[in-house]
């Protein structure tokens, strides 16, 4: 099912350090995933785990003193596109040092690999918008307040469609309002005179503008309203369905990723502590702190029982913990974890899709892996214990 | 540390037992600066008729999205807004807040804390500072060394320990959840009977949100405490709160048992936030996509729409709902509602001398 030609992005061993006077932070720590077409790939975890740092990378936004150390970033292009395919491609880029960058239609040859950390600032500019848009959390400051939306719609077409006419760039400003569920006659509103939802959908519109593959949405609905949020979720899975473009999505919401995403990859510390399917995490999560993170959200439904949380706070990453950076707060750590790195391995043999990075499931300290029950008596145990007397 | 008489008898039902703080048709209308001096005075109609009634030992959440009026209710609770009209009353005496002196002692009783943690201390004094200040206003030590015994056992009831490192820590060396402890810590100086907690988990981790929220469930447990707890999750209001309300448009639309409240949903607006709610048990339904049963946001507030609030965004709206808002229909077993769809409330046998 995982073939070559459905791997959209690759990321390997990606590490982002802070360089901060007092002590440099790992923010991002060995990160590997990959992105299928057409995928919603779900990012969780807490503030600080790395989240975010990631998703600027993967964009190249990140400034100093974020420094991406080592790593690749794999991009494949699309190998074959279609032909009412309106796509043009910046004219005046530099030739030399474009490895494999696409060039008009169907020019792109399969094993062509586009590693997005070697990318010159120019080629940035070209792939950004037009294969890679990502979406801010805060769509009250990535609108500019003193244009109209149509007009930064239009920006975005003029830079990177420059034989687009303007009737036409309108044309599309149009277009991708409606696309987006905006009325027609919002273009020449100012960002001010829209909801805060209308402003996100606005953003999305213009992440949309260029028909990107890859779609990074960074907490898109996080200011937003439940019922707002609810309305924007909606509609990025309707345009991934019409649109077919992939998504990175990040929010430390973790019940909303179980019902939008495809994966999920949970983060902490700056690093993936585990990934699955969606049913796979929602049904039993491996990790302590999948499990507890999964629990530290009420449900609408099923009994009302006492739900315990994750004890401690976030560690600081200035100074990792050793080892799993998880086993201060872990209710099942034993006395390998804060010695040995886990390193991320199919939980069971029998889901190789199900990775996770804890000893727990290393047959070597434990000949049976622990179940979801398991983890669930650890921390109702913890619950009763210590934090709440 | 000392406790106050009500912990001792437990409520057994709450209908023998007298609410605490109670507000009946509250309304808040900020006045807002017009260009024109001669022209139409306007106003947000932020809180329309809200009635809330808060017992000991029992927690009520106020659900609903921003711009509902959750938390200008709670500011008014609070005595930090005047409301434009509507009474409040505290253990059956109507309170006078715009009076500093019946204000001071009504503060001694009721406390509200805040959304934001990191806002809400001030950067420049330590926890310390914080602490003592609600403890020497309302004279609940008279020395120094009372004093510190009382900051320890407070940080002690919100478990922050060791009490004696965190009696000496600024702001910026908490985290945020350490910062809300305080907060609480605060609030629970003056040893209050109501606990209003606007948001108090919104702004936190969400591995931390349950520990905040079970520290407050204990309190109320233990000191029996009447809180409030303003919310936008609907989820969290169901575990933490034996009530619930639902606000919209500054009208209150909905209220009962929580459990009854969120599993059937009666007035169109509580079903639009349920149906909206993350909910990951919803994707194992396979291939139910969730439709929402109306769109669009929160109206303005300055020109309302009239009648029921909701009535442009609700799937079943009448004619009449344009024209006034429905008085409250009650449903049995505590339910209660704002809708025509359950009868307008007129002709209902209910409690005439206080309910609209």
């Amino acid at each position: 099912m995982v073939t070559q030609d459905n791997i959209l992005l690759e990321v390997k061993n990606l590490n982002v350090d802070y360089l901060a006077s007092n002590g440099t932070v790992h923010a991002v720590t060995d990160v590997s995933f990959t992105l299928r077409r057409g995928e919603i790939l779900g990012l969780a975890g807490e503030s600080g785990s790395g989240k975010s740092t990631l998703a600027y990378a993967i964009t190249r936004l990140l400034r100093p003193p974020a420094q991406i150390t080592s790593g690749e970033i794999l991009y494949y292009p699309r190998a074959a596109r279609n032909q009412d395919d309106s796509r043009v491609t910046v004219t005046n880029l530099p030739k030399n040092g474009r490895r494999g960058f696409r060039r008009g239609k169907g020019q792109v040859r399969e094993d062509e690999v586009i590693d997005i950390l070697q990318l010159s600032s120019a080629q940035l500019r070209a792939i950004r918008w037009n294969d890679l848009a990502i979406v801010f959390q805060s769509a009250m400051n990535a609108l500019n307040p003193v244009m109209t939306v149509g007009a930064q719609i239009m920006d975005v077409l003029r830079t990177h469609r420059p034989d687009m006419g303007a009737d036409s760039r309108k044309q599309r400003a149009l277009e991708l309002l409606q696309l987006v569920g905006i009325a027609p006659d919002r273009l020449r509103s100012y960002p001010h005179e829209l909801s805060g939802g209308m402003r996100q959908r606005a953003i999305i519109a213009i992440a949309l503008a260029l028909s990107p593959e890859i779609l990074i949405m960074d907490e898109p609905t996080t200011a937003l309203d439940v019922v707002v949020q609810r309305e924007i979720l909606t509609e990025i899975m309707r345009l991934r369905e019409k649109l077919g473009f992939s998504v990175i999505f990040i929010t430390h919401d973790l019940s909303l990723l179980l019902e939008l995403a495809d994966h999920v990859a949970i983060m902490y510390a700056g690093r993936i502590v585990e990934k699955a399917t969606q049913r796979d995490l929602y049904l039993h999560p491996r990790h302590p702190y999948s499990y507890g993170l999964l629990h530290s959200f009420p449900t609408l439904h099923g009994p009302r029982e006492k739900m315990s949380g994750i004890p401690g706070s976030p560690p600081d990453l200035r100074n990792v913990p050793s080892g799993c950076a998880f086993h201060p707060r872990c209710p099942c750590a034993f006395d390998v974890c804060p010695k040995v790195l886990p390193v991320l391995q199919p939980a069971l043999a029998t889901n190789p899709e199900q990775v996770v990075a804890c000893h727990l499931y290393d047959p070597r300290y434990h000949a049976e892996p622990p179940t979801t029950e398991d983890l669930a008596k650890a921390y109702q145990a913890l619950a009763e214990g210590s934090t709440v007397s | 540390m000392k406790q106050l008489d009500s912990t001792i008898t437990p409520i057994d039902s709450d209908s023998s037992s007298q609410p605490i703080l109670e507000a009946e048709h509250l309304r808040k209308h900020f006045p807002l600066r017009n260009a024109n001096p001669f022209g139409q005075k306007k106003f947000v109609h932020a809180v329309e008729d809200a009635s809330i009634a808060l017992y000991p030992g029992r927690a009520t959440a106020l659900v609903g999205e921003s711009g509902s009026g959750k938390t200008t209710v709670a500011r008014m609770l609070a005595g930090l807004y005047a409301p434009t009209s509507g009474t409040i009353r505290f253990r059956g005496q109507p309170v006078r807040l715009l009076d500093r002196a019946v204000l001071s002692k009504y503060r001694r009783h009721v406390q509200l804390i805040l959304q934001d943690p990191f806002s809400s201390l001030n950067p420049v004094h330590d926890v310390r500072y914080h602490l003592a200040r609600p403890l020497r206003i309302h004279r609940h030590v008279r020395n120094k060394a009372e004093e510190t015994e009382q900051i320890l056992s407070l940080l002690n009831r919100v478990n922050l320990s060791p009490a004696e490192q965190f009696i000496q820590k600024y702001p910026h060396q908490l985290s945020g959840g350490q910062r809300q402890r305080i907060s609480i810590a605060r609030a629970l100086a003056v040893q209050p009977q109501v606990l209003l907690a606007d948001e108090p988990v919104s702004m936190l981790d969400v591995s931390i949100r349950l520990d905040v929220l079970n520290l407050l469930l204990r309190l109320k447990e233990e000191e029996h405490l009447a809180l409030l707890f303003i919310t936008h999750d609907i989820a969290s209001a169901r575990y933490f709160a034996e009530d619930t309300f639902v606000m919209y448009a500054g009208q209150m639309v909905e209220g009962g048992p929580s459990d009854e409240v969120i599993q059937r949903p009666k007035h169109p607006y509580t079903q639009l936030l349920i149906s909206a709610a993350p909910d990951p048990e919803r994707f194992s339904a396979e291939g139910s996509k969730t439709s929402l049963t109306a769109r669009g946001e929160i109206p303005s507030l300055i020109n309302p729409p009239t009648g029921c609030r909701f009535h442009p965004r609700c799937p079943h709206a009448m004619p009449v709902c344009s024209e006034r808002f429905p008085k409250r229909t009650d449903l049995g077993g505590g339910r209660w509602t704002h809708c025509f769809l359950y009868g307008n409330g007129d002709d209902k046998t209910e409690k005439t001398d206080t309910k609209s």
